[in-house]
């Protein structure tokens, strides 16, 4: 397992000594679609450091993907950002430009999907589809980026790196194809990069190889990764911090050996417990009752009350605010705040009062 | 280095593919040349091709001389296809006539490629309003009687063989222009096309530097059912009088002006019925190997 790198990682406020690389702030992405505004992402706020691994955790369809995609600007209509702030380099990248955007995109802020097969051109060598990298963002001449290329190949561990480069995508097995798709996100040593879902597609044996990888490369070039993923397991292992998403929004966030060891959020506390445990046996797994609320669903309280066993007659009249709590935790639950303070509406700094419905 | 990895796959060194590729080009000609109507269609290309280069070489006689005292003479030992009304040769004028066929293929077929290939990313790659306005008007193009366009086309600019080219180079427009919007579409939904969007390359990039690539075979494929017919409405406008105007030995306008001797004189129409018959049948055979063998899903 990968240890806590920083100790500045305990303190989440804004006013930390490091500065992070990308801030989030409110973020909203709305769908318009013939039912009405569908808000996939309903006021996120986020933010991540050099070096340092985020992971960006919930079900499917709580927004996270969405999220992602909010933060490359890449998300396609009907789908929008309504609102929010996307701070990198003092920069509101809501309000850059498509020029300023294209000019960031691979060489500043990178991405990797799911399909790492997919995600590679089927009809051109991988060696040159890593190459175009250096081309077109630096403007290297095509010899010297193709042994740029080969050398970064040969840095993520493709196996026979020259002669591989020379191979198109449907030679490779998965994990060297996601080799492939690490080597072009992270070849122009970006700031920022967002892995969705990195190693979903992929078998087992070779997930913890390329998290290995991925997590290794992040912090010897001093870049924030964003680990979007449903999968805790993978939490554990290669992230610092996480944002527990639900329905929209983050619910939890923490470093994540407090998380996993004391949940806030009633949620992230059903998501440990739904996970099997290796070598204990259980007759079943402690499923979450319900389901998510369909993202249209404008509902008066907590989105999660209906489902949760602790919920009490304010959840489902109030929805809570992203409260803050001690060691930098922050939780979106009543129960989170303390017995004093819960009576009074909490104004912390990243509080905000749930959407006007 | 801290990202010490262990390789996924343990291949020992040699066992990687590692012969050199062919070229594409290459690699279509020869599996051309295995391909049965490839083989014939092939020739009769080359045939015209060659016929169209070197004519000038080959013609027993000049094209355009006329020669009263030989006039509608039968094919025989001095003149192999006969002469037509006007004592010219007609074999002469038959090899010559091949460079008008090639002239009017590659022009009006470039055009109505140039064209469609122009409207049709230009729709894709603007989308929303642009992409409405791009393929209503290629709707309205279609929707226009395909030699009523041309009629109107050519009573616009005047009859001649350029017109006859341009006029059917612009009917061929919107066909290729819904070809390229559809194949490009599904191009643009691809994953690898996100992933390059999200590590920086821009619309025009994307579009001229991966769509347009990737549905090449699709064009070169349409092509080869375009450009007989292209060919084949010009023989056919010049035929109306509305393209190659005589004394031109055009194969339609050699049609036009000894059709009124065909009872007396039959190889007066033969010969550039014939040509034109033989010719569009050798282009067609020789698209239907080049899609059998461009096309991975027609084995």
């Amino acid at each position: 397992m990968t240890a806590l790198s920083s100790p500045m990682h305990s303190s989440a406020s804004p006013a930390a000594p490091i500065a992070p690389v990308i801030e989030v702030r409110g973020l909203r992405t709305h769908f318009t679609g013939e039912t009405g505004i569908i808000r996939a992402v309903d006021g996120v706020d986020l933010h991540v450091r050099a070096g340092e691994c985020l992971g960006l955790v919930g079900e499917s369809g709580c927004g996270k993907t969405i999220t992602a995609l909010s933060l490359v600007r890449l998300v396609s209509p009907p789908g929008r950002i309504a609102a929010g702030e996307i701070l990198y380099d003092g920069r509101d990248l809501v309000k850059a430009s498509e020029a300023d955007l294209l000019a960031l995109r691979g060489d500043r802020i990178s991405m990797i999907f799911q399909q790492p097969k997919a995600s590679l051109n089927p009809v051109i060598q991988i060696g040159w589809q890593v190459a175009e990298l250096f081309c077109h963002h630096r403007g290297m001449a095509r010899r010297a980026a193709w042994l740029e290329a080969v050398e970064l190949l040969k840095a993520v561990g493709l196996p026979a790196a020259e002669r591989k480069a020379l191979a198109y995508p449907h030679e490779l097995s998965g994990g060297q194809a996601q080799r492939v798709m690490i080597a072009m996100a992270l070849a122009l040593k970006p700031r920022l990069l967002i892995a969705d879902e990195p190693t979903t597609a992929l078998d087992v044996t070779v997930q913890a190889q390329i998290l290995h990888l991925l997590r290794g490369l992040c912090r010897d070039f001093g870049t924030a990764l964003i680990l979007v993923t449903h999968d805790l397991g993978v939490v554990a292992e290669t992230a610092d911090r996480v944002a527990v998403m639900y329905a929209g929004q983050i619910v939890e966030t923490a470093d994540v050996v407090p998380l996993f060891a004391q949940p806030a959020h009633p949620y992230t506390r059903g998501l440990l417990h739904s996970m099997p445990v290796q070598g204990r046996r259980r007759d079943r797994l402690d499923a979450i009752p319900g389901s998510v609320p369909p993202p249209g669903l404008t509902m008066a309280g907590c989105r999660f009350a209906p489902r949760c066993s602790f919920a009490f007659e304010r959840c489902h009249a109030e929805p809570p605010p992203l409260v803050g709590l001690p060691d930098g935790r922050q939780a979106r639950c009543w129960l989170a705040i303390p017995e004093p303070t819960r009576s009074r509406s909490h104004s912390d700094d990243v509080a905000r009062p749930g959407q006007p419905d | 280095m801290t990202h010490q990895t262990t390789p996924g796959t343990l291949a020992p060194a040699g066992t990687v593919d590692h012969r050199p590729r062919r070229s594409g080009l290459i690699r279509i000609l020869r599996r051309l040349a295995r391909h049965r109507s490839g083989r014939i269609g092939g020739a009769a290309v080359l045939v015209i091709i060659l016929m169209a280069a070197f004519g000038s070489l080959l013609v027993p006689y000049a094209p355009l001389k006329i020669d009263m005292a030989h006039r509608l003479l039968p094919p025989g030992a001095s003149h192999w296809f006969g002469t037509d009304e006007l004592g010219r040769d007609l074999l002469s004028r038959v090899i010559f006539g091949a460079r008008y066929l090639l002239l009017v293929g590659v022009y009006s077929t470039a055009i109505a490629f140039g064209g469609g290939v122009l409207l049709g990313l230009l729709a894709v790659a603007g989308g929303g309003w642009t992409d409405m306005l791009v393929m209503r008007l290629v709707d309205i193009m279609l929707a226009f009687p395909y030699v009523l366009l041309l009629l109107a086309i050519i009573a616009a600019l005047g009859p001649s063989l350029t017109t006859a080219m341009v006029a059917v180079g612009i009917a061929g427009i919107p066909g290729y222009a819904r070809l390229v919007r559809g194949e490009a579409l599904s191009v643009r939904e691809r994953e690898y096309v996100d992933a390059m969007r999200v590590l920086g390359a821009g619309t025009l990039r994307i579009t001229l530097g991966t769509i347009l690539p990737s549905i090449l075979p699709a064009l070169v494929i349409y092509t080869s059912y375009v450009m007989p017919l292209a060919v084949l409405s010009a023989s056919a406008l010049s035929f109306l009088g509305l393209g190659a105007q005589p004394p031109l030995p055009e194969w339609g306008a050699m049609l036009v002006s000894s059709r009124s001797f065909l009872a007396t004189a039959w190889w007066v129409v033969a010969a550039p019925g014939m040509a034109i018959f033989l010719s569009i049948l050798g282009l067609n055979l020789f698209g239907n190997a080049l899609r059998d063998v461009l096309d991975p899903k027609h084995s």
